[in-house]
């Protein structure tokens, strides 16, 4: 490909390539600092839909080893979107290492707390405000649960802020850029984990608290059943299914081992003192 | 080295590895995995000659043919269950078949759907009862539904609605539509019972198929999986009376000219011992292996003249020109619609 940059994020090895400069050049800005792989594990291209489209009203493709067939392509000023729907859908449907859960995941005396929740349920926000105050960010898109012992691999990617977040991340003061306006998802802003996320990207530690956050509803706190958790990361898992035994038996240890709780709260200040305070009870 | 000649030669010698770059690794590794052929690759590579971060890579590979062989097994025994009732022969193909045969061929081998034969005229009652068991079509189109029915060697595919995997329903291994017309009720009377109810079918016609598949039928995309697959069985069932019996079925099916071309294919590149008078180059064969060796170090396929070609061509074998037009006729305008 005529540009590439590669990325260590936590285990995971990326390759990147473009028929462009900007989506890579605009990545390797937000990835500086990160290692680079030995070997990649994964590859995203972004590409022209048809070769003419590398110049007339540029559009990207997302392809790599692994794709879906109705992926929609995203304009040219949005690349770095592109790059890291890329990555993620990568992630996604090929990694088989750790059982993957859609939930964001911070760290605290040598145990994690995960999030897990549908887009807009405000785990990316939180996670990212936790990470801002004492806790250390793991991830705020999927937690790598190990097969063999269950304890919880980082994956430290740039947080994805989307509309409110932006803002209630800059208003704890955060630094929340680039931002790309007009996504298919509205306002995405992205924040970079701090130097000691980085720095510990390699070191795992066990969960102890699993929560189901709701964003925008009074404040609730609902214990849940394992069983009914195990039901929920089942749906909130991308690779439970190809993993088979392994992932059946890494998703029951770990709803059998750890409390989990549905909580709503109605704004970013109230969710962090909640979960402030369920930490320290669990 | 381009990286399916990388990949090639891993197959064929693997101790060629040795002292590969991390760069012709990722390379290597991208197009193993672009070709379904990453399973494969990790079987036949000690892990301990290896960086560690490439043999990270080819365990979660070896883990993952591990699953889908139980996963594409467990299938077989479902459909098993759902057509015992029906009393009638159910041969499985390609990968399952590999797999439930403890084949070579199956070795880390990728299996996506379930293949199965059954005689043509219990087509409908084999439907009925998939269908009572969960399978349904996967989408609803009158005029593709109406296309497998008439012209294709097999059903229109069906997915299970809970395990979400498709079956595909074969009556013969060719398109009626296309020129040669393999013997259907030879590949059914040859099978050989695996004694678990289901049958695979005998090691000539196992030959004949894969090569028709690659040869006969498409494009050729994923054609160095299904060439390994030749090599695998070619090896595994040599012997004098082997080949006899293959040069046999080939003719008896109409599949001389493929099954000699699949085989000098396989010799040339994964070099499979054959016997004298099966080796060579025949006519064409240097496009072929053009069109086999397209996929680049970043998993895309090159040669996009040679791609077309065979994909003009995939099309021109399986129909009549008349035909051709018709078909293509109405797929563009219903695109366009």
């Amino acid at each position: 490909m005529r540009h590439a940059h590669a990325v260590r994020v936590g285990a995971v090895g990326f390759r990147i390539g473009a028929a462009w400069r900007a989506p890579v050049a605009a990545l390797a800005r937000l990835y500086e600092g990160y290692p680079a792989p030995e070997v990649a594990d994964l590859t995203v291209r972004l590409e022209p839909q048809r070769p003419w489209r590398r110049w007339v009203r540029p559009s990207v493709e997302i392809a790599g080893d692994y794709w879906l067939p109705d992926a929609a392509p995203l304009p040219l000023e949005q690349g770095l979107l592109a790059a890291e729907m890329g990555m993620n859908l990568q992630v996604a449907l090929g990694w088989r290492r750790h059982l993957l859960l859609h939930a964001s995941a911070v760290e605290k005396d040598g145990r994690v707390l995960l999030m897990s929740g549908a887009s807009g349920s405000g785990k990316s926000t939180l996670a990212t405000l936790l990470g801002m105050s004492g806790w250390r960010f793991l991830g705020d898109e999927f937690a790598f649960v190990a097969l063999d012992d269950g304890r919880i691999h980082p994956f430290p990617r740039a947080a994805s802020l989307k509309n409110g977040a932006i803002e209630a991340v800059r208003a704890a003061g955060g630094t929340v850029g680039p931002v790309l306006e007009g996504t298919p998802k509205g306002a995405i802003g992205y924040w970079r984990p701090p130097a000691d996320a980085l720095a510990r990207m390699a070191e795992a530690a066990p969960p102890a608290l699993l929560l189901f956050p709701r964003f925008g509803h009074a404040e609730a706190v609902e214990p849940m059943p394992p069983s009914e958790a195990f039901m929920r990361l089942t749906q909130a898992s991308t690779n439970y299914v190809a993993l088979g035994e392994a992932g059946f038996a890494t998703l029951a240890r770990l709803v059998g081992t750890v409390p989990a709780l549905a909580i709503d709260y109605p704004d970013s200040a109230t969710g962090l003192a909640l979960v402030e305070r369920l930490w320290s009870e669990a | 080295m381009t990286a399916a000649r990388l990949l090639v030669a891993a197959l064929r010698e693997p101790a060629s590895v040795a002292g590969l770059s991390p760069a012709e690794w990722t390379a290597l590794l991208t197009a193993a995995r672009a070709e379904r052929l990453i399973g494969t690759l990790a079987h036949r590579i000690d892990a301990r000659q290896v960086p560690a971060a490439v043999a990270r890579i080819l365990a979660d590979a070896r883990a993952s043919a591990v699953q889908e062989r139980r996963a594409a097994l467990w299938e077989a025994e479902m459909a098993r269950r759902a057509l015992a009732p029906l009393g009638c022969l159910v041969v499985l193909l390609k990968g399952t078949a590999f797999a439930a045969a403890g084949l070579d061929a199956g070795q880390g081998r990728s299996i996506g759907d379930l293949d199965i034969l059954v005689p043509r005229e219990a087509l409908g009652e084999v439907e009925q009862a998939l269908r009572a068991a969960g399978w349904e079509a996967v989408k609803e189109d009158d005029y593709d539904d109406a296309y497998y029915r008439r012209w294709m060697h097999e059903l229109p595919p069906l997915i299970h609605r809970e395990r979400d995997r498709m079956i595909d329903v074969h009556h013969t291994i060719l398109p009626p539509t296309a020129r040669p017309t393999p013997d259907a009720a030879a590949l059914l009377a040859d099978a050989v019972p695996l004694g678990n109810g289901l049958s695979v079918l005998s090691p000539a016609d196992m030959v004949v198929h894969a090569a028709a598949h690659m040869l006969a039928d498409g494009d050729l995309a994923g054609g160095l999986r299904n060439l390994w697959d030749i090599d695998r069985l070619l090896r595994e069932f040599a012997g004098d009376e082997f080949w006899e019996a293959l040069a046999g079925r080939a003719a008896r099916h109409g599949l001389t000219a493929p099954v000699c071309r699949a085989v000098r294919l396989a010799h040339g590149l994964y070099g499979t011992p054959v016997p004298e008078g099966w080796a060579g180059w025949g006519g064409g064969d240097a496009l072929y292996r053009r069109r086999l060796l397209v996929r680049d170090g970043w998993g895309r396929q090159g040669h996009a003249v040679t791609r077309l070609g065979f994909y003009v061509r995939s099309h021109w074998l399986r129909m009549p020109p008349l035909m051709l037009a018709r078909h293509l006729w109405t797929k563009a305008t219903r695109r366009a619609a």
